[in-house]
């Protein structure tokens, strides 16, 4: 595995070589290439069952791929279990419908992990929420239920939540997508602030603005192919397949 | 108040609270409701007022009024125009409550009774301090004392206060070794504490044992996910009676001898089967009713599945279910009476025998037999499910707006 790891000046978080992927007859990815630098991100963006929630699912393994290779870190996605829940403890992911857990406190939700999995010690674990509730600006709401939130700050929960295991890289799918416009706002904040501490970023989303603002690359998938990639300028400017440039219409009015 | 131009339309300012109308609130408007909201409402409050009207003065005639409370043998209740012969269950209730079990050892099963009651509260209490502990004992430590206790004290045991009394030379420790808890046979047991016995060992089996035959049957290796769903199947298809037939008489086929289970413990491990494959059918509807996000909310933070299911989902499943899994402790409890069916002399059985003794035997003794009979079961499956409904709104309060 180890001759397979390119040599390059900045190594790269994420390579995924060829991934196919089926449900049933469905064929998902047809091959989809790509390799994500540390602290690069990434906007993903595509039509509705084309795949991009799917590909960022196959980056921890939520979805198992069947043909082709990703690696992670350098370790490559398999079978092993093990392997793959350490993984994860690497990969935050922050999801469309949040994901809550609703019968534990919003401060329980972000130690349970770190005490299961990383072994902290919970005064240890709660300080370090309580750090990251107060990044997500809701420290105030650490003893309540998810429930009992609205749907921006659960999603910033989500957010705190998925930074307590310290991630290397962070997904996001669709995380605004569920959220009353007025709360959009608040949760772009939170991942544009993380942006720009150098994290590692994939989001799947249609935020365009968002996308403008700070990603590296922007990516089109349509039918389980990424159609193009580019950084974000040249892709709003000029892009340049026909699938792209309806899909752009259809969302930039 | 608004100001209004060419269609516009502009609030200045907030309008007041107004107190609701007179209808909404007070008991007038709770009888209106509730008592007469229709014509078929209403025609059902009046069948139900003559209906108590015509049976309550009668029941409280019998059962309190014209009771015999207190008297030396049936004589009194016999007596024409005699109630309920409470008098009878005062006499018996030594015998409803333990069965031919030696009179002067009854201490033996208060203590274990008491034991057992204490632990029961320490784990149900709401907000009790370290529950684990009192799990561990009351799963580990209670058992092996509950059976020393009842049945008397294991030749294991006394094997080892032999030894300690050969080696200290204590003549106190080698009598305690020979003679402290003689055997007390199981047919000598009966009465109620059996029946809370057979319920008790069906209850805190059934619940681990369902949760595991639950995953079991969702597991992804076929094998396991086969023996579950053959057993589960197999055992829900048969009646509790043929179950405890089939324990009765099967199960000292299939082991060796020396090894044969007691007759009380055939219909226990018997009931414990079948009350397991009801607690698995309803933990899986529990499983089923937790999203398929917060499976993946878990795994994403990389918990392993152990964690994943004990800390995430079977919470969750398990607090939907709680009506099923008391219902089916309720008709658990019930059924343990049919363990008399194999001999096995539970609380009702008792009852049952009783009535015939000719000291006491009279027109009232049968009735006044089964409501007490019908009144212990009550209270035990009112008490849980008013406990399960108060755990239901304690467990709740993660899912309150």
């Amino acid at each position: 595995m180890s001759q397979a790891m390119p040599e390059t000046a900045q190594p790269l978080a994420i390579q995924m070589q060829d991934v196919h992927k089926w449900f049933g007859r469905f064929h998902v990815l047809k091959g989809v290439n790509l390799d994500v630098s540390r602290g690069e991100r990434i906007v993903v963006c595509g039509p509705s069952g084309s795949g991009k929630s799917t590909l960022i699912r196959c980056i921890n393994r939520l979805e198992a791929h069947q043909r082709g290779r990703i690696l992670v870190e350098g370790v490559e996605l398999t079978d092993d279990t093990r392997r793959v829940d350490e993984i994860r403890r690497d990969v935050g992911m922050v999801f469309q419908h949040f994901n809550l857990f609703p019968h534990l406190s919003v401060l329980e939700n972000c130690t349970l992990s770190p005490i299961w999995t990383l072994r902290m010690p919970q005064k240890a674990a709660e300080e370090r929420a309580m750090h990251f509730l107060e990044r997500v600006r809701i420290p105030e709401q650490a003893h309540k239920y998810p429930l009992q939130l609205s749907g921006g700050q659960q999603q910033r929960v989500a957010i705190a939540r998925a930074l307590c295991m310290s991630p290397k890289i962070m997904l996001f799918d669709e995380p605004t997508s569920a959220l009353d416009p007025e709360m959009v706002k608040e949760v772009l904040d939170t991942m544009v602030s993380l942006a720009e501490e150098g994290m590692t970023m994939i989001c799947v989303t249609h935020e365009m603005g968002f996308a403008r603002e700070v990603a590296d690359r922007v990516a089109f998938i349509d039918r389980g192919e990424i159609v193009e990639m580019n950084a974000p300028e040249p892709f709003f400017a000029h892009p340049q397949h026909e699938r792209t440039k309806l899909f752009l219409s259809q969302i930039l009015r | 108040m608004a100001s209004r131009a060419s269609g516009a339309y502009l609030r200045t300012s907030v309008s007041p609270d107004l107190p609701p109308p007179a209808r909404v609130g007070g008991p007038v408007a709770w009888v209106r409701e509730n008592l007469f909201g229709g014509v078929l409402s209403s025609v059902l409050t009046v069948l139900s007022a003559l209906f108590l009207v015509w049976v309550t003065p009668d029941l409280i005639r019998w059962l309190f009024i014209d009771a015999v409370w207190s008297a030396p043998d049936g004589e009194a209740c016999r007596a024409p125009g005699a109630g309920a012969c409470w008098a009878y269950v005062r006499a018996k209730i030594s015998f409803f409550a333990y069965g031919s079990y030696p009179r002067d050892l009854l201490w033996r099963v208060d203590l274990t009774l008491l034991l057992g009651a204490l632990l029961a509260a320490w784990l149900l209490w709401p907000g009790a301090r370290r529950k684990g502990l009192g799990l561990l004992l009351f799963l580990v430590a209670y058992p092996i004392l509950a059976y020393n206790l009842l049945h008397g004290m294991a030749d294991s045991l006394r094997a080892v206060l032999r030894g300690l009394a050969d080696v200290s030379g204590s003549a106190a420790l080698a009598d305690v070794a020979q003679n402290a808890l003689p055997v007390v046979g199981t047919n000598l047991w009966g009465g109620i504490f059996v029946s809370l016995l057979v319920a008790t060992v069906g209850i805190v089996v059934s619940l681990p044992l369902g949760v595991l035959l639950a995953l079991g049957r969702q597991s992804s290796a076929p094998v396991l996910r086969m023996v579950c769903v053959v057993l589960i199947e197999v055992v829900r298809g048969v009646p509790l009676i043929t179950v405890l037939f089939m324990a009765n008489t099967m199960l000292p086929l299939f082991v060796p001898e020396q090894w044969s289970p007691d007759r009380l413990m055939r219909p226990l491990i018997g009931v414990a089967i079948f009350a397991s494959v009801y607690m698995a059918e309803v933990v899986r509807g529990g499983l089923q009713a937790v999203p398929k996000g917060q499976f993946e909310g878990a795994m994403a933070l990389g918990l392993t599945w152990r964690h994943r299911m004990a800390l995430i989902v079977m919470p969750q499943a398990l607090t939907t279910v709680i009506p099923g899994i008391v219902n089916s402790f309720i008709a658990l409890f019930k059924d343990t009476t049919l363990v008399a069916i194999v001999g096995i002399f539970d609380f009702l059985r008792a009852v049952d025998t009783q009535r015939l003794d000719p000291e006491w035997a009279g027109p009232s003794i049968s009735a006044t037999g089964y409501v007490f009979a019908a009144a212990f079961y009550f209270v035990f499956c009112f008490a849980m499910s008013r406990y399960s409904l108060m755990m239901e709104r304690r467990l709740a309060r993660g899912h309150a707006k």
